[in-house]
């Protein structure tokens, strides 16, 4: 059975102590009596910036929820920080796949990214002059302006362009605190300026803040030139590495099990042909 | 006629208030008008308008039931409400999928509790005039129990609504995040669905079955159209809803007509002049000058 772990590279890192952000060890999560993937070992480490590609219905989602806690293994350890997974963990910064808010829905992206601060907590929020509430009046417009979403923080959300609205949602990911962003497809119906602009915002959260980055992508280009590490879901299992490693003819071709080809185009993008046969093995590609 | 508001308005309050039946309806109206009202801002939020008017349809056989089996309306109307808010709750799962299963849910819920209602109006042998008063509401023959029971109601119900508040915003405008922030959305969300139903038992006295959308869903609809800040939204539902109930009970005081028409036309008067409004200042916005 092809499967087998790529172990960070040490010497490609800035940081001289490596530690690790999240881990998973023979895991497997069996969704409706099937197997998502299973037998999984996979270490990322701080500070990484990791894409996480497959086709539709591969289990990018479900590695993503396993890290929150929010699906639960049906087998193996899956840890994060050092810590088994656990939902509501404030370390962890999460973005789900989404369609874009409804453009009736009048609450104020400001609100939204305040909600993941303090949202779970029960009782209605102190009032705006207590000192408390104060600090975390602060924290919310730190992160607004660490994303630059200043200038439209105080509109309804549904207001706001597809762009804008993932500013606003990598903020809300950010707020508690959160040393690791787990984002599913950011990226995803933006246009292509946007998309730009958004990977390099999470590279440099990356870099600067030192935030480890869990980002599913359907399309690696946009985030090629950032990314330290590619993890490849196919066929039930995860294969991880190196991007120049992982995203080749052979590795991929055995992922799969049929003839891929990746091709490189002359300005560095790749492109994967070949997938013949659509990956049919789980009932509802969209819920994974 | 003796009973005609002058533009004392000090003398007018006397005069409405002149008899027990009045205070009783200005009582339970305000008391239906907060609770109604701060429910409504987290059902307009949510996108549950279906839902709740399925909860005051479930009212009716509810109400009719409980006259019929010799138990005080409110009785029969929460209880009914308060099943009907489960079923949904229950079998309406995914209420973040575009509240497709729950519209059906809701849909299917409705037209047997309106057979429901049609079977016990039949059994009911009593006047028709109660069937009618749940159906629109009255200012009528709020008695002194009701009046008790409303402000029980209203009380527990706005304890528990503030316990779950911040969290209700959460699930209701972002549940994936919420639910990895560690909020649990489907007990909320069922939770809500129940002080709904409560709420929607109560505010039947007031304007009945038929007409409970001016006080659940008009006040906090105007309200939203105004402002996307939550803690003010909120509070500006109420005091709309405020206004149109006490408004309401006024006129329908000083006039033959029943308060229900009163209370709605008032609602969907203030809505449409609203959105006209805004109508109108977001295209002289969007032109160039």
């Amino acid at each position: 059975m092809l499967r087998w772990v790529a172990e960070p590279d040490a010497s490609s890192r800035a940081h001289p102590v490596i530690e690790e952000a999240a881990g998973l060890e023979r895991a497997g999560v069996s969704l409706g009596g099937r197997w998502i993937w299973r037998g999984v070992d996979l270490t990322v480490t701080t500070g990484e910036f990791v894409a996480i590609l497959g086709p539709n219905g591969a289990g990018k989602s479900t590695l993503l929820k396993a890290l929150l806690g929010v699906v639960p293994l049906t087998e193996g350890d899956a840890r994060i920080f050092g810590k088994p997974v656990r939902r509501g963990n404030d370390e962890v910064g999460y973005l789900p796949q989404r369609r874009r808010f409804d453009p009736d829905l009048r609450i104020r992206a400001v609100d939204l990214v305040r909600l993941g601060l303090d949202g779970a907590r029960w009782g209605v929020p102190l009032p705006s002059w207590m000192a408390r509430s104060r600090a975390k009046s602060d924290q919310v417009d730190a992160v607004i302006h660490l994303v630059g979403a200043q200038a439209y923080a105080h509109r309804p959300i549904g207001e706001l362009s597809g762009g804008e609205q993932q500013r606003v949602l990598i903020a809300q990911a950010l707020v508690s605190g959160a040393r690791m962003l787990a984002l599913d497809e950011p990226l995803d119906s933006l246009d292509l300026s946007n998309q730009q602009s958004i990977s390099a915002l999470v590279r440099d959260i990356c870099q600067q803040q030192g935030v480890t980055v869990l980002l599913v992508a359907h399309d690696v280009n946009p985030i090629l030139p950032f990314i330290d590490r590619v993890v490849y879901a196919a066929n039930g299992q995860l294969v991880s590495g190196r991007p120049e490693e992982v995203i080749r003819t052979e590795t991929l071709s055995r992922l799969y099990g049929a003839p891929v080809e990746v091709l490189r185009t002359s300005d560095g993008r790749v492109v994967v042909v070949g997938q013949h046969e659509p990956v049919t093995y789980h009932a509802h590609p969209d819920d994974i | 006629m003796a009973d005609s508001p002058s533009w004392d308005l000090l003398a007018d309050l006397q005069l409405l208030l002149r008899f027990h039946f009045m205070q009783n309806a200005f009582v339970v109206g305000t008391l239906v008008a907060v609770l109604a009202g701060a429910v409504g801002y987290f059902v307009v939020l949510r996108g549950q308008s279906f839902a709740a008017h399925m909860l005051s349809q479930v009212g009716f056989p509810g109400a009719a039931a409980a006259v019929f089996l010799h138990v005080p309306p409110l009785v029969g109307l929460a209880a009914f409400c308060s099943a009907g808010a489960l079923g949904v709750g229950v079998l309406g799962r995914r209420l973040d999928a575009g509240n497709r299963l729950e519209s059906a849910v809701v849909g299917s819920i409705l037209a047997f509790s309106l057979g429901l209602g049609l079977l016990f109006f039949r059994l009911y042998a009593g006047s028709v005039q109660a069937v009618y008063a749940f159906l629109f509401g009255t200012i009528l023959g709020i008695s002194d129990r009701d009046v008790a029971a409303t402000a029980v109601t209203t009380v527990v119900c706005l304890v528990v609504l503030a316990a779950i508040a911040r969290p209700l915003v959460f699930a209701s405008v972002d549940p994936d995040v919420a639910d990895a922030r560690g909020v649990p959305v489907r007990a909320i969300s069922i939770a809500f669905l129940l002080l709904a139903a409560l709420a929607v038992a109560v505010t039947v006295q007031i304007v009945g079955t038929l007409l409970i959308f001016a006080l659940l869903v008009a006040p906090a609809a105007c309200a939203l159209q105004l402002t996307a800040r939550p803690t003010r939204g909120l509070a500006l539902t109420v005091v709309l809803s405020l206004l149109f109930t006490w408004t309401g009970l006024a006129v329908a005081y000083f006039t033959i007509y029943p308060v229900g028409f009163f209370i709605t036309t008032l609602a969907f008067g203030v809505y449409v002049v609203i959105r006209s409004a805004k109508a109108m200042s977001g295209r002289s916005v969007g032109e160039p000058a």
